[in-house]
Parts: C-alpha cells; sequence; structure tokens
C-alpha cells in the first residue's frame, strides 16, 4: 500500500501546485487580498504532501518491495541502509522526485521569510514557483512515475544500485547540486515576478541577492563534491572530465557567479537592471537544461542515461515554455532605461561589466562544446570533435584573465576611482606576485611555466584582498576592532575570492607536479615515488556487506618514519558481478599519496598504481572558501533591515 | 531610441529559438545515423602505431580475414569507463574488438587497460585524430561493426551496453562475412 499512498499524495500535491499557481497570481492581478493571502498556505501544503511522498518512497526502498519496478532496478537486499536511502535518489525517476522535493522547501523557505516583502510581490514569485511545480509533477506522473508496480511477476531480488554510486560522495552529492539548481528558481521567480509587476529597483535587487548566494553556495559545495567523488572513486586520480553533466552544473554556477556581481550593482547604483534580470532567467534555464540534458536522449551519443523519445519531447515543451516564455516577457517587458554614465571610466561597475562579459563567453564556449555533437550533426559537420584539449584551450587563459581583473575590480570604487590611489594600491602586490611567481615554483621542484602563472594570479589575488581589508579595517583603536566592523558582506567576498586563488594553485600544481607511476610488485617489494616509499605488504580477502575484495596492505614511509598505511581494494560486486577499483588515499594539506590496485599479475604479484598528488585537496578547499563566503555575504544584516 | 532598446531586448529570444529549432531537428533524428558516404564503404586507409608497442606500425589489413568492431575510446572520455566492462564481457565470448585510442595520452590509455583488463585484440593509437578524421568519428565513444572484408557495415554513437547489442548490434554482427 505504501506506494499507492505515495503516488495518491504525489497527485494531491500536483493539484495542489496547479492552484498555488493560478489564484494568487490572479489575486495579484486583481488586488484581491484574500486570493493572494492563500499563497502561504498552499506552499505548506504542497511541502506536506511531497515530502510524505518521498517518505514513501524511502519506506519502500529499506522495506525492499521489489513489486515496485524503480525500487527492483535500483536496489538490493545486500544493500546497506544508507544505500538504499541514496539509491532513492540513484536514478531518473527517484532524481526527479528528489527535484519537486527541494523545490516545495524552497517556496516554503520563500514564503516563511517573507514576512516583510510586499504581498503582491510575495504571491506573485510563489505562484511562479508553483507553476515550475507544476510541470514537474506532470513530468513525473505523466513519464516517470516511481512508484509504478511491475504485477502480477516481480522480481524476488533487486538487481542493485551502480556500484560507483555506493558511496558517500554521491550520497551528498546529488541533493546538494539540486539545492542550487533549484535555488535558482528563487531568483527566476523574483525576476518573472518583477517583470509582471513592472518595477525593478534597487530594494528587489537586495530581496533576490540573499537567496541568489545561498543558491549559488550550494551550487559550489555540490560540484566539489561531484569532483571529489570523481576523484576518489573513478580511481584514476583525475578530478575534473568537462564532461556533459559537469558541464551541466558548472554552467548555472558560472552564470549564478556573474549575477551575484550584477546584483551588486543594481543594488548600489540602480544600473544593469535589465542585465541582471536576464541573467536570472539564464542562470535558471542552464540548471533546467542541466536537469534534463542527461535524462532528455538528446546527448545519448555522448553520455550514458536513461533515453526515452516521450520523456525528450515533453522536456523540450517544458523548457520552450518555461524558458521561452519568460525571455518573451522580458523582451516585451524588460526594462529599456539606459544607464551608460560613467561606465567607460576606472570604476567597479566596469570591472563588473567586464567580469559578467568573460563569465559568459566561458558559459557560451562550453555550451557550444556540450552541444557541439548535436550541431554537428544537425550540421552535417561531423568531423570535428571536441574533448578537453577544446575546452582548456579557452577556459584556462579566460581564467586566469578573471583571475588577474578580479582583485582590481574589487578595490576600486563605485563610479569613478583615480588612478594616483591606484598605484599605491598595486604596487607592493604586483612585486611581491612577481617575486613569489618566480620563486616558489622553483623551491618546488622543476621550473614550469604553468606554476609560475599561477603562483603568481594567486599572490597577485590574494595580497590585493588582503592588503584591502587592511587598509579598511584602520580605525580608532585596533585594526582587530576594524575587522570586526566590517561587514558580512565584505567578508564574503575576501573568503570567496581568496576561495579562488585557492583553487587556482591547487589546479596548477597538481596538473604540473603530479607523479605517477604504475608497477608490479609482490608482497615484500618496494617503489620510491617522490621521496616515499611505499612498501607492498600483502593481499587479503576482504568481506564487505554487499561486496568480497582483494585488500593489499601498504605502508608509506619517508625518511625512514611511517607516514601512512593505505589498504585500496578490488571489489567484487556479489549481486551485479561487477569489479570496482577502490582506490585508498591519505590526505594532507600539501599533498595526497594515493593508491590504486590493478589486476593480479602472475605468480603473487599485482599491478599497482601509486600517486603522489601535491596540493590536490586546495582544489576543493578553495571550494569550500567560496561556498563560506557565500553563506556569509548571504547574512549580511542589510538584506533584513529594510521594511517593504 | 527607445525602439532600438526595445528590439535589443528581444536577441536573447532569437537566439533561444535558434536553438530549440536545432534541438527539434536533432530529436528527429536517428542518433545512429550514418553518413552515408562511409557506410558500405572500406574503412579508409590508414598507419599508426599500436598501443601495446609503440614501435610497431599496422595498417588496414587488420580487419581483413574476419569480423571485427571497431571501439573509439579515450581515458578523458567518462562514458567509455561504463561502457568498458561490457566490452571485456563481448570479448570474452569471442567478438573481436579492435580499439581506436582517440586523442588520447599514449601513457595514461596503457594504465587505463593495465586496470581495468583489455577487451581489445589490439588498440591502435591515434593521438592526433586524423585517421579519426577521416573516419567521421565525432566524439567517444563511437564503435563501427566491419566485415571481414574490411567493409563498414554499422556506426553505433555511444556506450554500448547489453540492450543496445542485443537490439542494435547483435543482428547485423551475426549476418558479418
Amino acid at each position: 500500500m505504501v506506494a499507492e499512498y505515495g503516488h495518491f499524495a504525489l497527485i494531491i500535491a500536483f493539484f495542489l501546485s496547479l492552484m498555488q499557481t493560478v489564484i494568487p497570481q490572479v489575486g495579484a492581478y486583481t488586488e484581491n487580498q484574500l486570493w493572494m493571502s492563500t499563497a502561504r498556505p498552499l506552499v505548506l501544503a504542497q511541502s506536506l504532501f511531497i515530502s510524505f511522498s518521498f517518505l514513501c518512497l524511502v519506506i519502500l526502498f529499506l522495506n525492499d518491495d521489489f513489486s515496485v519496478r524503480y525500487v527492483a532496478e535500483n536496489s538490493n537486499t545486500l544493500l546497506p541502509d544508507r544505500y538504499k536511502i541514496s539509491a532513492v535518489w540513484g536514478a531518473h525517476e527517484g532524481s526527479l522526485l528528489l527535484w519537486v522535493l527541494i523545490l516545495a522547501l524552497w517556496s516554503l523557505a520563500v514564503s516563511v521569510f517573507s514576512a516583510r516583502l510586499p504581498i503582491g510581490l510575495v504571491s506573485r514569485v510563489l505562484a511562479v514557483m508553483g507553476f515550475i511545480s507544476v510541470g514537474f509533477y506532470l513530468f513525473v506522473l505523466l513519464t516517470s512515475n516511481p512508484f509504478d508496480r511491475s504485477l502480477p511477476f516481480f522480481p524476488l531480488e533487486g538487481s542493485d544500485l551502480n556500484p560507483l554510486l555506493q558511496d558517500i560522495g554521491l550520497i551528498l552529492h546529488p541533493p546538494m547540486l539540486y539545492m542550487g539548481y533549484v535555488g535558482l528558481s528563487v531568483a527566476f521567480s523574483f525576476s518573472i515576478a518583477a517583470l509582471l509587476a513592472g518595477n525593478i529597483d534597487s530594494a528587489w535587487a537586495k530581496w533576490v541577492k540573499p537567496w541568489t548566494l545561498v543558491a549559488w553556495m550550494f551550487l559550489t559545495l555540490g560540484i566539489s563534491l561531484g569532483s571529489w567523488w570523481a576523484y576518489y572513486e573513478l580511481g584514476w586520480g583525475g578530478w575534473w572530465f568537462w564532461d556533459p553533466v559537469e558541464n551541466a552544473s558548472f554552467m548555472p554556477w558560472l552564470v549564478c557567479t556573474a549575477l551575484i556581481h550584477s546584483l551588486s550593482v543594481t543594488e548600489k547604483r540602480g544600473a544593469f537592471s535589465s542585465w541582471t534580470l536576464l541573467l536570472a532567467i539564464i542562470a535558471f534555464s542552464l540548471s533546467l537544461l542541466g536537469t534534463f540534458l542527461v535524462r532528455s536522449g538528446v546527448l545519448t551519443s555522448v553520455h550514458a542515461f536513461a533515453s526515452d523519445p516521450t520523456r525528450g519531447v515533453f522536456i523540450l515543451t517544458f523548457l520552450i515554455i518555461i524558458i521561452g516564455g519568460s525571455l518573451l516577457l522580458f523582451a516585451v517587458r524588460g526594462p529599456t532605461k539606459k544607464t551608460t554614465s560613467g561606465f567607460f571610466k576606472l570604476s567597479k561597475e566596469m570591472f563588473i561589466l567586464t567580469n559578467n562579459l568573460i563569465l559568459i563567453i566561458i558559459t557560451a564556449v562550453i555550451l557550444l562544446g556540450t552541444l557541439y555533437p548535436l550541431f554537428a550533426d544537425v550540421l552535417g559537420w561531423g568531423k570535428i570533435s571536441v574533448g578537453p584539449p577544446y575546452f582548456n584551450l579557452f577556459f584556462v587563459p579566460l581564467t586566469l584573465l578573471l583571475g588577474f581583473l578580479m582583485p582590481v575590480g574589487s578595490v576600486l570604487r563605485w563610479k569613478k576611482t583615480g588612478s594616483i590611489n591606484l598605484r599605491r594600491y598595486f604596487n607592493v602586490p604586483l612585486v611581491l606576485s612577481v617575486v613569489l611567481g618566480g620563486s616558489l615554483p622553483l623551491y618546488y621542484g622543476s621550473y614550469e611555466p604553468v606554476s609560475m602563472v599561477t603562483v603568481m594570479i594567486a599572490t597577485w589575488i590574494i595580497s590585493i584582498t588582503l592588503r584591502d581589508m587592511w587598509q579598511k579595517s584602520i580605525c580608532p583603536g585596533s585594526i582587530l576592532n576594524g575587522l570586526v566592523r566590517l561587514n558580512a558582506s565584505y567578508w564574503g567576498m575576501v573568503f570567496a575570492h581568496i576561495g579562488v586563488a585557492i583553487c587556482i594553485i591547487g589546479v596548477g600544481f597538481t596538473s604540473t607536479y603530479s607523479v605517477q607511476k604504475d608497477v608490479r610488485m609482490e608482497p615484500g617489494d618496494s617503489v620510491e615515488v617522490a621521496g616515499y616509499q611505499f612498501k607492498f605488504i600483502s593481499v587479503s580477502p576482504y568481506e564487505g556487506p554487499n561486496y568480497i575484495a582483494d585488500q593489499a596492505t601498504i605502508v608509506i614511509t619517508k625518511n625512514k618514519s611511517v607516514v601512512t598505511t593505505l589498504y585500496p581494494q578490488k571489489r567484487s560486486y556479489l549481486a551485479s558481478g561487477q569489479t570496482m577499483t577502490e582506490a585508498s588515499i591519505s590526505s594532507s594539506i600539501f599533498r595526497d599519496l594515493y593508491v590504486a590496485l590493478g589486476e593480479p599479475l602472475k605468480g603473487n604479484a599485482w599491478g599497482i598504481r601509486v600517486y603522489v598528488k601535491p596540493f590536490v585537496s586546495w582544489i576543493w578547499l578553495g571550494g569550500l572558501f567560496i561556498a563560506i563566503g557565500a553563506l556569509m555575504a548571504s547574512l549580511d544584516k542589510r538584506f533584513r533591515r529594510h521594511a517593504s | 531610441m527607445k525602439v532600438v532598446n526595445r528590439l535589443r531586448l528581444f536577441i536573447p529570444l532569437i537566439i533561444f529559438i535558434g536553438i530549440v529549432i536545432f534541438l527539434v531537428v536533432a530529436l528527429d533524428r536517428d542518433p545512429n545515423f550514418m553518413p552515408s558516404a562511409l557506410l558500405d564503404r572500406p574503412v579508409p586507409e590508414f598507419s599508426l602505431r599500436i598501443l601495446s608497442d609503440e614501435k610497431k606500425y599496422v595498417d588496414k589489413n587488420i580487419f581483413i580475414g574476419e569480423p571485427s568492431l571497431l571501439n573509439v575510446w579515450a581515458t578523458w572520455c567518462f562514458p567509455c569507463r561504463l561502457e568498458h566492462p561490457y566490452l571485456y564481457e563481448l570479448s570474452s565470448q569471442g567478438v573481436r574488438i579492435i580499439g581506436l585510442n582517440y586523442k588520447d595520452n599514449i601513457v595514461k590509455a596503457r594504465n587505463w587497460l593495465f586496470e581495468m583488463k583489455d577487451p581489445y585484440a589490439l588498440s591502435v593509437i591515434d593521438n592526433k585524430g586524423k585517421f579519426s578524421m577521416d573516419l567521421g568519428v565525432f566524439g567517444a565513444p563511437e564503435t563501427y561493426l566491419i566485415d571481414s572484408k574490411g567493409i563498414i557495415r554499422y556506426k553505433h554513437v555511444g556506450i554500448i551496453d547489453d540492450r543496445i547489442w542485443h537490439d542494435r548490434l547483435l543482428p547485423i554482427w551475426k549476418n558479418l562475412k
């Protein structure tokens, strides 16, 4: 019965979202207070029903109810409970259910934290969010119902969750990413509401910004987690592949980054308003595209997920209505007021505009690369290929340029900054960057242009940012006093920008100085990699809950003292028979030691792969800094101070 | 001036409509559509090194004598990793698979096969992508069905799994001579 309850709750939630779309919207047009005031209770009711429905699916998984097709396809009695729960969103149907659940929770958050906003705006925003939910509910109910039974003949045992997905990284990654994707619907709905109501001003920007920052934080965390998972779970030490799925999450992030900066200009200077609206629409459109891209079958030629033409047609129609509709609204109702005064002088506005342009160019390049196989097919070119070389060719120089401009823009003033005080600002950081850029890589090992540029840009960012912070905190009393007085937005910016610098260092050093060796080893053998001795002690059988494995013991020493012991595994999953390489990693701030077990060779020997990867954890540390920065900025007092 | 500004706001909509038209056309097509120029034609001429022995060159004669699958793969290609175990299963059932290592790093490619078992009878190295271009490859993974005379009989774009093998490739494979 649980499946039927879940299905029924889902249908009720659908009807509630339909009401949420229509009633408050009509109320806002006719200025009917009663109709507008239905928005909040409807959101609450919808959230309760969809939560119940989701809970039902979780229970079905925990009870191993294999009469439900989706459970049978993605679970197994041997699967540990935590993976049974994460299997709920391990495939298409369940991940869409998670998507609508999160959308309902975001709507609930908007309805709770909007007490001070005009009721007309709130009802419009919630109505737009309701409209998006309607589309998703229809999609789930009509094409991808997770509660479908396969009666009367159902399997006695499930076919198991893909072993690649049986991992803590994959328990957390999709919910985080979806929190980010769906969070962008708030900025989108606010934009549509503003277009419908016909006014957008500094107060509007202030309302939208904290929501955008929180969504951006989740996106950052989601992407970082995904990359971290790829790094340790795929077993070959890579951390970014320019895969369509990754690109799909990276593009909304880039546009959202542009949006956050553009919102600042709208808030502080009342400018860029149509641009800001457009970015909010594009950011959410890209996250819709991201959700669907891998599911629709449009990209089956490059990726490997569910493909089903009816789904594809539904998705395309839905995308056309949402994106096309909002762009049409934008074209007809968007503000045309020109605000060009002072843009071409040396000002914060100009740098933010440049930053936005670079981010949009990067996004366009990635979008083109991702959709390329499609375009090529349609146009009949078919003879040029894309892969990491294409993406890196554009992405690396553009990102470094962005990194160079970023701190400069952050210290400039609004309107106009004189050139005299600039020299004072940048003298020391410039010297510092050149000196450190020239010397640090030399200290570290071989002299590589990549690491030199990396260090220079990172030093440039960090030193200017810190210098500016120091300058701004000079005040009567102590520096500490001054630091405390800086507002949360400023602190957030400092954290995020330094996070970018940390990322750049991580990427640059890992790509340049990673050392890798593949060796044939017998128990007792040792190999030296980058100053570390890896000693292969033994291989013994190991029994996991739903797999059996060969587990190697490898002791790592440096200068005769033991650093750590690693236990890489070669797993064989019982239900599916798939084998998996489970790498073992010892992480520390300056280097990762990474051991993966290959194939058994003749005699007692095994193929073993060893990596020493310097600074690799900085990539995710940088992501964490950016996320913390976003959180801090979203908590700024000024977002809560204003009254309507 | 006002009108010009308004028209400017239509640009995003127009771009979007353009993309949609492409997508609609793309959805209408069979993703495994094969450029007719190469179907039922011999494999283009090539002379490439093989992965297991960099000094050794092979040419199109490797396709003569028995039917083979020509599988385009690369270590940077995530789907290839998903497809790999199934290829291994096919090869252990006796299907002859030739690998085409596409725009890749030779060391990485060797490590990949070392770590994940090698389903390929041999893998040719096409790190510049020249041969792949002649062949009409537009991404990895792709698989070509080639008969014992070296004639291309089918092209599949995307990964091969159990369903695709049985539904699409096996019927053609069975009839290859």
